[in-house]
């Protein structure tokens, strides 16, 4: 059923329209983005079984053939991506029924939220470089709209950065766009990857390949790149940031990642290195600036820089078992990042503040232990303790490391791992366990944190120790999308066919099961650990 | 003509890029807006520069006549003109809002974020 493949646009795409249409009505806005996200995570699940039972779903558009129409290629990669954006909108929705302000929603906060969905869960499907720029402009505009939402001051501030940053980067994409369809005269990714790998030009090869890493490199938060990013996820409420959190970086990630493993090679003199140090770089600067931070969101922002740091150092190693650690660790990052910035919403209607090193506020530990546990569980699984998913995910990486004896990279991945676990447990102790049961001007009766805001955190706490627990079936799918991200070939035969036979005969359908575990088990192959 | 093409693509992501450090905030729109026409242009001169050839496929014929302009790259600066011009028009009104929020002009002004 190749129709599947487009249900994760379409069911947005659906749901911010009607919303819409019902502007008037919040109650009904409310109701159609709690269920349209949980259809949206329904049809997920499904598309990623119908993907790891039969292979590479293909369906292109209008019938349209694949070098000449845009098609949308899933393999198991995106399809895990496609589906941990619909749960962290499903959690967002949730939250955003009581974290959101009345105001704020009744302009629309809704409608822009299932067109951010609807934009991620396009880039994760699309296997057309034009059609990725759009789905990217798809889910810049409305991460634009929900930044500036509100008319704060500080608000307006960051979205000005976070706007010319992403402006930026998306016109230097297009710029690579366009030389690439000039030089290879093909949009399709499954074609382009063929060409490329026809061609003897490396100059012009590894020049665009610049392009569209620095292009990528600016939206996923790479070292240099990433001031932007602490500068302006501190600002929208609580539940949008945590979306932003989730999601965005991963997505300029995601494209790298493909980007890297379907068209460019990875040259081992000048990108390879080039990425290494990168990564290393951006794990470093991403936990340096965390450490030194003040404020519970600041820190997570520089949080966030770190964690791209590991995913792409899984990128540049370069092997299987690296491939799949970084899937791991993406998943991993994906759910955690989005569970703590929402508990740092949760924290601050607590404390009244979101800001570390105050004294005299109450702890939250005395006046919620339940939200506590929660951040505990997240907090611990970033840095990395057993049996949390980050403890697999970074276990991953690292043995992937030794393997090809990168120990420097791998030095800095540790250093990175302790600092981590460093900032996390300040603000464990600043915002959680200091501080009196409560404070004297304080009435004894104090609201407790709305049900439907610790759901969706105690949801994704749970999601984190389900993984940790899993790791071996998780692993397992993480090995296999990377064996199918490595498996050039694959991808290509699904979408045009065989090389040299006309151009996929069957206007939909299936194509040859790309699953890539034959034969490419260049590293590691063993089970978990 | 594409050497001429080429140079004024470059010259105009200069211009842009000048734009943009300049510490103006309504410079920067300007920067934006010429970093988007840059990228548009180069996209223009990557189809083919072909005067007065209308990439027309006669009857029985399975390519136009040679030399023509390649239309794809034209359709997609269609979409990334339209895209770019929302996103401006974006960038105004938030640009008018923030510039009211702080009262200043002085992007070197826009750093209680920063910090």
């Amino acid at each position: 059923m190749s129709t599947l493949a487009v249900l994760p646009v379409i069911v947005p795409l659906a749901a911010g329209a009607i919303s819409v249409a019902l502007w008037k009505s919040l109650r009904a806005q409310r109701v159609i983005a709690v269920v349209a996200t949980l259809l949206l995570v329904v049809v997920s699940l499904m598309l990623v079984r119908e993907v790891s039972a039969n292979g590479i779903v293909v369906m292109h558009m209008g019938g349209w053939p694949a070098p000449l129409g845009i098609t949308f290629v899933v393999d198991l990669f995106g399809s895990m991506m496609a589906l941990l954006a619909s749960i962290i909108g499903a959690a967002t929705a949730l939250y955003s029924l009581k974290g959101i302000d009345r105001r704020r929603q009744s302009f629309l906060y809704f409608p822009l939220l299932h067109v951010l969905l609807m934009g991620v869960c396009g880039a994760f499907l699309t296997g057309d470089i034009f059609n990725l720029y759009v789905w990217f402009e798809v889910l810049l505009m409305s991460s634009f709209v929900l930044l500036a939402l509100g008319n704060e001051r500080a608000q307006l501030e960051g979205a000005i950065k976070y706007v010319t940053l992403n402006l930026m980067s998306s016109a230097l994409f297009l710029t690579a766009i366009g030389i690439l369809y000039g030089t290879f005269g093909t949009l399709d990714m499954a074609d382009l990857s063929r060409r490329l790998a026809a061609t003897d030009d490396r100059g012009v090869v590894t020049t665009l390949s610049m392009l569209f890493l620095v292009a990528f490199g600016i939206k996923s938060a790479l070292f240099p790149l990433f001031f932007w990013l602490p500068a302006s996820y501190h600002t929208p409420p609580f539940a949008v940031s945590g979306i932003f959190a989730g999601l965005l970086t991963k997505v300029g990630i995601y494209a790298i990642i493909r980007v890297f493993t379907l068209l460019f090679p990875i040259d081992q003199d000048f990108t390879r290195p080039l990425m290494l140090f990168l990564a290393a770089m951006t794990m470093l600067s991403g936990v340096l600036g965390a450490v030194s931070q003040q404020g519970f969101r600041r820190v997570l922002s520089f949080l966030i820089v770190s964690g791209i740091g590991f995913i792409l150092l899984g990128l540049a190693l370069g092997t299987r078992l690296a491939l799949a650690g970084a899937v791991f660790y993406i998943v991993h990052d994906i759910i955690v990042k989005a569970n703590l910035f929402f508990t740092a919403g949760l924290v601050e209607r607590i404390r009244g503040t979101s800001a570390l090193g105050e004294t005299g506020l109450v702890s939250v530990y005395a006046r919620a232990p339940m939200v506590t546990i929660l951040f505990f569980v997240a907090a611990m699984s970033l840095a990395g303790i057993p049996p949390l998913s980050g403890f697999f995910a970074k276990l991953t990486l690292i043995r992937a490391g030794l393997e090809v004896e990168q120990w420097a990279v791998i030095g800095v991945a540790l250093v990175a791992s302790i600092l981590t676990l460093y900032a996390t447990t300040r603000i464990w102790s600043e915002a959680f366990w200091k501080g009196p049961e409560r404070t004297q001007d304080e009435p004894e009766e104090i609201e407790a944190a709305p049900k439907t805001m610790v759901l969706p955190v105690a949801a994704l706490a749970l999601l984190t120790i389900l993984i940790g627990l899993f790791a071996g079936p998780m692993f397992a799918l993480a090995d296999r999308a990377a064996g199918q991200l490595m498996d050039k070939q694959g991808y290509a035969r699904a979408v045009l066919g065989e090389p040299g036979a006309a151009p996929a005969p069957k206007a939909t359908g299936h194509g040859a099961s790309g699953d890539g575990d034959s034969g490419h088990g260049a590293a590691g192959h063993e089970e978990s650990p | 003509m594409q050497i001429l093409i080429a140079i004024i693509i470059g010259a105009i992501f200069a211009c842009a890029l000048y734009m943009m450090l300049r510490r103006s905030i309504v410079k920067l729109i300007m920067g934006l807006a010429l970093l988007g026409h840059a990228a548009n242009l180069l996209i223009f001169s990557a189809g083919g520069l072909a005067r007065a050839r209308p990439a027309l496929v006669a009857p029985g014929a399975s390519s136009p006549p040679i030399p023509y302009a390649d239309p794809v790259p034209q359709a997609l600066i269609l979409t990334a003109i339209v895209i770019s011009f929302g996103v401006l028009a974006f960038m105004m009104v938030l640009v008018s809002r923030a510039h009211d929020a702080v009262g200043t002009d002085d992007i070197d002004e826009f750093t209680s974020t920063d910090r």
